[in-house]
């Protein structure tokens, strides 16, 4: 009975690596090698939906696309361990230290725009706006354990609990959120919900009532029919008076405002040598028009795509080519 | 007197009624449980589905490559575990009876049976990912899983040797049969049906795992097949955690499809242990 | 021949040895990482600030939030697994037909074995709006679902081992009791139950270490902020949430990340190591009283 015991799983084993192996064996003429992505989780849905398409045009070449937040992604991106970071946000002058210090170089492309949505439960019935200086009060480090109710922000709203969900620290969207509402990057309250997992974001504002939550305007447009979205009031009339709501038009003409932003990607200039890299960032930028308005992200219009893709190609022109 | 009596009896029938109660919630949670993921999940099973790769429509997603995750798994983690474990029990039941380590080690297996699966996760995080620098593969995280799932064996394999009567073993040596000769000609094969009980169990144990796992990293996108144990893989339980995250009704759909798998996997492994038990315990009337 | 045996019996016992690495091996990482967090850290801070915010601007490092979410829970998991599981058992061992028993074990079985993922997904799918009809300023995430559903993961635990402990109660104690004109229930009840309190005892401390351990339920459903509340019916963060959550990110070797989530994971593991070595005592104790 021993004996039998170690037969079955080892000729078990042996049928499922050939059938394994039997993926990688069809070459030929096309395309193959492996793509590492990693980032933001706001990009995500973008890149998720570029490196599926490639994929089917192009079988032979693995795209891996990891969500460790844009702060995660360029830890890795700046030791080389990754190809493609996707961010949120800009790159930060640390980061490129350590970038250089690995001898590694990158280009930054624009893909798409996007308006962070400040949302809240459809059941919510008292917030319809909010004012950038209530944000503030709201996130900024000194609230955390002292603002907690949502009569404090404004005395017509209930005295109810409010319960926050935002992007945790490895996120872009973390870094940018802070930066233009708090005024300092990276700096806010900790004692709310984060997650560099906006899908949990967006789940915990739809099942809570006196929740407030944001993140990338796509995930509000997939999840429109569970969430509300609220008006932002920059106070600068000379950008459109009033609260502003997201949308194509308010984020490309700057009226929403301040949490309208690019979406980048920065890819590796040795990785950059790789054909099956360049295609699959050709492939992106042929693409991110159509696909990042299918997630929910605000295309660059045709001017803007050209300039992208002329910086690309100068791009690879510099590296000296293909290999 | 007699009317203690009888409120002493309708406190006994109502407690026959609260037991049954208790027991009846107990089976009809399992039930209710049971009852909504199939309805939800089950027009979602089809070929399709076991065959796709991972997708933003959820339409189009499968659970290809986590299923084969989970299978590699299940090989590696029993290559690992079951020689190790039956071993171990081997050495504890058989040799180790006067021996003051082997107390030490069985007091060891105890406290390690009722770790947190998670702080296995944390050991091999540090040693397997790191030290060793085996990343996130499937070797390292059926090296975590098999640690786990040690215990399990090592304890049920003892059991299956206590089983087998002194009668036999004496025999044997008396016969002029080494320890070792009584161990894999007698012991073993009399109590293999124990054994190997206890091995589905343990097993049909870690394949349900899904903490360990995500700390050590197993990727939660991956487009490909694992095609050796190096690779990043992928597991059910982690891709029904993953499309459980994701708010759209699609993704929850998939995630109850995927746990219909994953039941099944585990309702047939622990049926064929419980089968092979009653077997084995019939089968042997020394 | 001799030396075969030696060879043999050496083998075995390096297998065996294994079990002891992996104790050592758990010590070592828990003890290395968390040191390194520790001198950066006062433990007086670890033990009782009251806010856990190890990522933020304003860095706060008490675990008190993460271990209240996790009391929470598993508080409630007892509530709901302690009765019913008692009560099955006496059901079982005294009032129930042998056929019955023998039916209803393996299908108490069958709830201890679903995956944790899959109770994670009733939590939050199905327990939550299901309460919230009755609490509806209850929010998404909380510790009353995955509580309960964690309740009913550990009945069979509970129920089993009682069911154990009253079985090997002597006989002469049953019908000593019945022999003077007791009912079932108390019998059960005054007689039967303290005779085999301690290994209830010892089943309940078990499960209560099982609860602090689970990770999965609670990560899907109690969510992932940490406070210090008793109110179960907003969103907590358990020490297993934590790691879990940290480690879906991205743990760079050496940050302070990385040593926050060894940090919580000596938290987690003293707690269990204390609460199963207190039920090893106990039964051990007072396993001899009826020999």
């Amino acid at each position: 009975m021993p004996v039998k015991n170690i037969l079955i799983p080892i000729s078990f084993l042996l049928l499922l690596t050939s059938c394994g192996s039997k993926q990688s064996n069809d070459s030929g003429d096309t395309l193959s090698g492996n793509i590492s992505i990693d980032g933001s989780s706001t990009v995500f849905p973008i890149t998720e939906a570029v490196a599926e398409e490639f994929q089917k045009v192009e079988p032979g070449v693995k795209v891996s696309v990891a969500l460790s937040g844009t702060g995660g992604g360029f830890k890795k991106f700046g030791r080389a361990e990754t190809d493609i970071n996707d961010a949120s946000r800009p790159i930060k002058p640390a980061e490129d230290s350590i970038a250089k210090a690995h001898n590694v170089s990158y280009v930054e492309l624009i893909v798409a725009f996007d308006g962070m949505a400040v949302v809240v439960n459809p059941k919510n019935d008292w917030c319809n706006d909010i004012t950038v200086a209530e944000l503030k009060m709201l996130w900024e480090p000194e609230a955390q354990g002292k603002i907690k109710r949502w009569n404090q922000i404004r005395s017509e709203w209930p005295n109810e609990e409010i319960h926050l969900f935002g992007a945790g620290v490895e996120s872009g969207t973390y870094d940018y959120f802070t930066e233009v509402i708090v005024g300092k990057s990276h700096s806010s309250r900790g004692d709310f919900t984060a997650s560099e997992d906006d899908n949990v974001l967006v789940q915990g504002v739809a099942s809570d009532k006196f929740a407030l939550g944001f993140f990338g305007i796509a995930y509000y447009e997939e999840n429109k029919n569970k969430l509300k979205v609220i008006g932002v009031d920059d106070s600068n009339d000379a950008n459109g008076a009033g609260p502003i709501l997201p949308s194509i038009e308010t984020v490309k003409n700057k009226t929403y405002s301040p949490l309208g932003r690019p979406l980048y990607v920065y890819i590796n200039s040795k990785a950059g040598q790789r054909k099956e890299v360049q295609e699959f960032i050709k492939f992106y930028l042929d693409n991110t028009t159509t696909l990042s308005e299918e997630v929910g992200f605000i295309a660059l219009t045709a001017e803007e795509l050209s300039t992208q893709k002329a910086k690309w190609d100068s791009f690879i022109t510099s590296l000296g080519g293909t290999q | 007197m007699s009317k203690r009596i009888d409120i002493n009896r309708i406190k006994d029938n109502l407690f026959r009624y609260f037991g049954i109660g208790c027991t009846l919630f107990g089976l009809l949670m399992l039930g209710i449980f049971l009852y909504s993921v199939v309805s939800e999940g089950f027009s979602r099973l089809d070929w399709q589905f076991f065959n796709s790769l991972p997708s933003r429509k959820p339409e189009d997603a499968g659970i290809l490559i986590p299923l084969f995750g989970t299978m590699w798994v299940m090989i590696l983690t029993s290559m690992i575990a079951i020689p190790l474990g039956v071993a171990s029990g081997i050495y504890l039941e058989e040799y180790g009876k006067k021996n003051r380590l082997a107390s030490v080690i069985e007091i060891n297996i105890t406290n390690l049976a009722g770790v947190p699966s998670i702080i296995y996760g944390l050991l091999a995080l540090e040693i397997f990912v790191r030290i060793l620098g085996l990343g996130k593969s499937l070797l390292a995280g059926s090296l975590t899983l098999s640690l786990l799932i040690l215990p399990i064996i090592i304890v049920s394999t003892r059991e299956a040797l206590k089983a087998v009567p002194k009668t036999i073993r004496e025999a044997s040596y008396a016969l002029g049969a080494t320890k070792w000769q009584t161990t894999w000609f007698q012991i073993l094969p009399a109590s293999a049906g124990g054994i190997v009980t206890g091995v589905i169990l343990a097993i049909s144990r870690a394949i349900g795992e899904t903490a360990p796992l995500i700390v050590i990293g197993a990727m939660l996108y991956i487009t490909t097949l694992p095609s050796s144990p190096m690779d990043d893989f992928s597991v059910l339980p982690i891709q029904i955690f993953n499309w459980l995250s994701r708010p759209q009704k699609g993704f929850i759909v998939n995630a109850t499809a995927a746990i219909i798998v994953l039941l099944a996997i585990t309702f047939i492994l622990n049926g064929i242990a419980i089968y092979l038990r009653n077997r084995w315990q019939k089968k042997v009337k020394w | 021949m001799r030396l075969k045996e030696k060879i043999i019996e050496g083998l075995l016992l390096m297998c065996a040895g294994i079990s002891i690495l992996t104790t050592v091996g758990i010590l070592y990482v828990l003890i290395s990482e968390s040191s390194v967090f520790f001198a950066r850290v006062p433990i007086t801070d670890f033990l009782f600030d009251t806010q856990w915010t190890p990522l933020f601007a304003d860095k706060h490092y008490g675990i008190l939030p993460l271990v209240t979410g996790t009391m929470l829970t598993s508080a409630i998991a007892i509530l709901v697994a302690l009765p019913t599981g008692l009560s099955i058992a006496v059901y079982l061992n005294e009032y129930a037909p042998k056929s019955f028993r023998k039916f209803l074990k393996p299908i108490l079985e069958i709830l201890a074995a679903i995956p944790t993922v899959v109770y994670g997904f009733f939590a939050l799918m199905i327990v939550t709006p299901f309460l919230q009809q009755f609490f509806p300023n209850m929010a998404g995430f909380n510790a009353l679902s995955p509580g309960i559903v964690m309740g009913i993961m550990i009945i069979p635990m509970i129920s089993s081992l009682s069911e154990d402990a009253l079985y090997a109660v002597p006989t002469s104690l049953r019908e000593a009791s019945y022999g003077i004109g007791a009912t079932r229930f108390q019998t059960s009840f005054k007689v039967l139950v303290p005779a085999a309190s301690s290994g209830i005892i010892v089943s309940v401390i078990l499960a209560i270490s099982r609860a602090v351990g689970e990770t999965m339920i609670v990560a899907i459903a109690a969510g992932q902020q940490p406070r210090l509340t008793f109110n179960p019916l907003v969103p907590v963060e358990t020490i297993t949430t934590y790691i879990v959550q940290v480690s879906l990110g991205d743990v760079v070797q050496g940050s302070i990340e990385y040593q926050t989530i060894f940090a919580a994971g000596i938290a987690l593991f003293v707690l269990t190591f204390i609460l199963n070595n207190v039920s090893f005592y106990i039964k051990k104790k007072f396993h001899e009283k009826y020999e």
